[in-house]
């Protein structure tokens, strides 16, 4: 009863409703619209994620083949402390092993002179007297050890050679760990001075911080592309669509008000670009922990935005999209059909995405007013802050308000458009 | 007799594209589509606009549904001028043309709430008009049909049923029975010839002459942008078919023996 006595039944609220049930009802408009692109997206990442890691990591359970001649007995227990099993060869074979890593077989060939020991232990304890270059005073010449020992390294120092091979990770890998354990041993043997010896600590950055750097530099181009091809994949459909099919002109002879039809479409629009966004944007997030590798990921586990990141966040996108909206349905308008509309707005994705790559090299947000009065680049600043929790509201609430009222203005061309004969009835 | 259309002076010119010029073989950069054209149309008649191809009709009859605006004249419906009050104009009058579609994703009927919902008719009186409009014309049956699986006939019955969501008082169509059958254009012309005994007055166009002759009760000839002549069938082509009097006048009004 109540329904039927609405003196006023809204031709706004009609369009909505009628672009909603053609989308909702539409089960394989919604499947590519709206669930795949986040599977896509999330198939897609996980699989450069998973490439890339397996690219740059060894397993951890990985057991390298590691050769060495001349394998000094101090030094062996050292490797083992280290779960490294290391192969002896002879110098005959060694040509062999070498071989052997040209072709990836085996990781590393570690060669050491026949006295290895003998010449370490030698110098250090025999004070240059035993010496086995007979070098004289050596040590003993100079009150300081730094001066004797550099100066007799620098005249005649045992050679370790270590062949490896760059191009394989895991090569790669046991040259640094090898590298390390030999420094150490350095170290012991003569204390000089060393680097960064103690268990990590070092890098100051907070996980917090490597996440969201991480996120700063890549999100905000990755949400601008997500966001872009979800308008893209509505809104010329629904605007240059209806036109090419003549639904629109329909809709016009009717005393439905051409600003309810602009803005109902736009709105409307924007709202399942939206849901597909928000779709890849899932997507994204769960392939997350697989393209950032373990300690990104858990990183992104401690990210702490507070509820006005988020807040904000949620601002820019739907500014964001309904300028997208309003833009790509302006354009869509002037097209015959949903083809070349789809060719008029390739510019504007271009623009898009470059500002978007733009905004991934600009790590930190630019702090000036002015580049968050730039339509679409304000998008990408507000994100970039956000993300790297540096994030200025006052200038967020501009960008977001000037987006609002440019989409007002693309409502209102819109309006404009749907009144001109031109337009509905170009030939 | 009760005027409820008055056209007067009613002027239409186009530009022509470039590639319409290449396709019509003409360096015109405009054509004059419907030149300084009057007529009146009375309560409870079927006024017929008879025309070759080309002639004008549909620019004149999308300019009296506001869809297309006259570079000067102007025409009045129900006393709202076409230019000044098209809002009052697209309540009172229902269009129809090959050109407007119906979104072929949706059903008839969901098609035709929608439309009352953009007439903003009362939710009760839809349901009762959808009934009996979906019954006279048989699309009951497939009032849940995707209208993309409709035949030709049913779409053009479902279109003629939308048009009339709001039981407007002047109904103008733009060659209603193109492309249907002869028992489709018979439900049709059926139709209207029951509308105007309900009191509605239609205004049609068409190059089919025994159509005229058949359902309306005056018609006029527009050759060229312009009317040749109107009047009731009997003032237009006394003692002779309508088809020679057309002919004779074509020659004189454009120099060329067709
Ligand atoms: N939008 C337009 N742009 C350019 N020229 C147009 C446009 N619409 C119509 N014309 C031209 O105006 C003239 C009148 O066209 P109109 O469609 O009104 O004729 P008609 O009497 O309906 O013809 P038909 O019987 O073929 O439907 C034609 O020459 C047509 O090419
Ligand atoms: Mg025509």
């Amino acid at each position: 009863m109540m329904a039927q006595t609405t003196p006023q039944r809204s031709g706004l609220l009609a369009i909505i409703k009628k672009e909603f049930a053609r989308f909702f009802t539409d089960r394989r408009m919604v499947l590519t619209t709206l669930l795949l692109p986040g599977l896509m997206i999330y198939l897609v990442y996980s699989f450069i994620g998973s490439a890339m890691g397996s690219m740059f990591t060894v397993d951890e359970d990985y057991a390298p083949t590691i050769y060495a001649v001349n394998l000094p007995a101090s030094v062996q227990p050292m490797m083992e402390g280290a779960d490294l099993s290391v192969t002896p060869v002879t110098e005959a074979e060694a040509e062999d092993v070498k071989q052997q890593i040209a072709d990836k077989e085996a990781d590393l060939l570690i060669v050491f002179p026949a006295d290895f020991d003998e010449a370490v232990t030698g110098e250090l304890g025999g004070g240059g007297v035993n010496s086995v270059n007979g070098v004289d005073g050596s040590d003993g010449s100079g009150s300081s050890g730094v001066g004797g020992s550099s100066a007799s390294a620098a005249q005649n120092p045992p050679q370790v050679e270590i062949y490896y091979n760059s191009t394989r990770v895991e090569s790669s890998t046991m040259l640094n760990v090898t590298t390390g354990i030999l420094d150490a041993y350095k170290y012991s043997l003569a204390p000089l001075f060393s680097v960064n010896t103690a268990e990590g600590g070092y890098d100051l950055a907070t996980e917090q911080d490597s996440a969201g750097f991480l996120l700063a530099s890549l999100l905000p181009m990755v949400m601008m592309i997500v966001l872009f091809s979800g308008c893209m994949a509505i809104a010329p459909e629904s605007v240059a669509g209806e036109k090419e099919r003549g639904t629109i002109a329909t809709m016009l002879i009717t005393p439905l008000k051409r600003s309810e039809l602009a803005l109902g479409k736009v709105l409307s629009i924007a709202f399942i670009s939206l849901l597909s966004g928000t779709s890849s944007f899932i997507g994204l997030l769960l392939s997350l922990p697989r393209m950032l590798g373990d300690t990104a990921a858990s990183g992104t586990e401690t990210l702490l935005y507070g509820v006005p990141d988020y807040l904000m966040l949620l601002a820019v996108t739907f500014a964001t999209v309904l300028l997208f909206v309003g833009l790509i349905s302006i354009i869509s308008a002037f097209a015959r059909s949903v083809k070349e509309a789809g060719t008029y707005v390739t510019p504007l994705m271009i623009v898009v995405m470059l500002i978007g790559v733009l905004g991934m090299f600009s790590q930190s947000a630019q702090d000036n007013l002015l580049y968050y009065l730039i339509p679409v680049y304000n998008s990408v600043q507000c994100m970039v802050s956000v993300f790297s929790f540096t994030a200025n509201p006052p200038y967020v609430a501009v960008a977001v308000v000037e987006n609002l009222l440019l989409t007002g203005l693309c409502i209102v061309l819109l309006t404009r458009m749907f009144n001109n004969e031109k337009i509905i009835f170009s030939r | 007799m009760q005027e409820i259309l008055r056209v007067e002076g009613l002027s239409k010119t186009f530009r022509l594209s470039t590639k319409q010029q290449r396709l019509e073989r003409t360096h015109a950069k405009t054509r004059v589509a419907v030149d300084r054209l009057s007529f009146s149309a009375y309560k409870g008649e079927i006024f017929g606009l008879l025309g070759p191809n080309g002639a004008g009709k549909t620019t004149t009859l999308r300019m009296l549904a506001t869809l297309i605006k006259p570079d000067s004249g102007d025409a009045t419906i129900d006393g709202f001028s076409i230019r000044t009050q098209p809002g009052q104009v697209r309540a009172r009058i229902g269009f129809l043309t090959s050109e407007l579609k119906l979104e072929e994703f949706f059903t008839p009927r969901y098609l035709f709430d929608f439309f009352s919902a953009l007439h903003n008719i009362d939710l009760q009186l839809v349901a009762q008009r959808r009934e009996s409009l979906f019954a006279r014309f048989g699309i009951d049956e497939f009032a849940e049909v995707k209208v993309s699986e409709l035949s030709t006939g049913m779409k053009q019955k479902a279109s003629l049923a939308i048009s009339l969501v709001h039981d407007p008082d002047i109904l103008i169509f733009d060659e209603p029975t193109n492309g249907l059958d002869v028992i489709t254009a018979k439900v049709v012309t059926d139709y209207l010839a029951e509308l105007r005994g309900g009191g509605k007055t239609i205004i049609l166009s068409t190059h089919i002459f025994s159509l005229v002759e058949k359902l309306c009760d005056r018609v006029g000839i527009i050759i060229e942008g312009r009317m040749a002549i109107a009047g009731t069938l009997a003032e237009v082509s006394p003692q002779r078919s309508l088809e020679d009097t057309f002919f004779d006048l074509y020659v004189s009004t454009t120099g060329e023996v067709a």
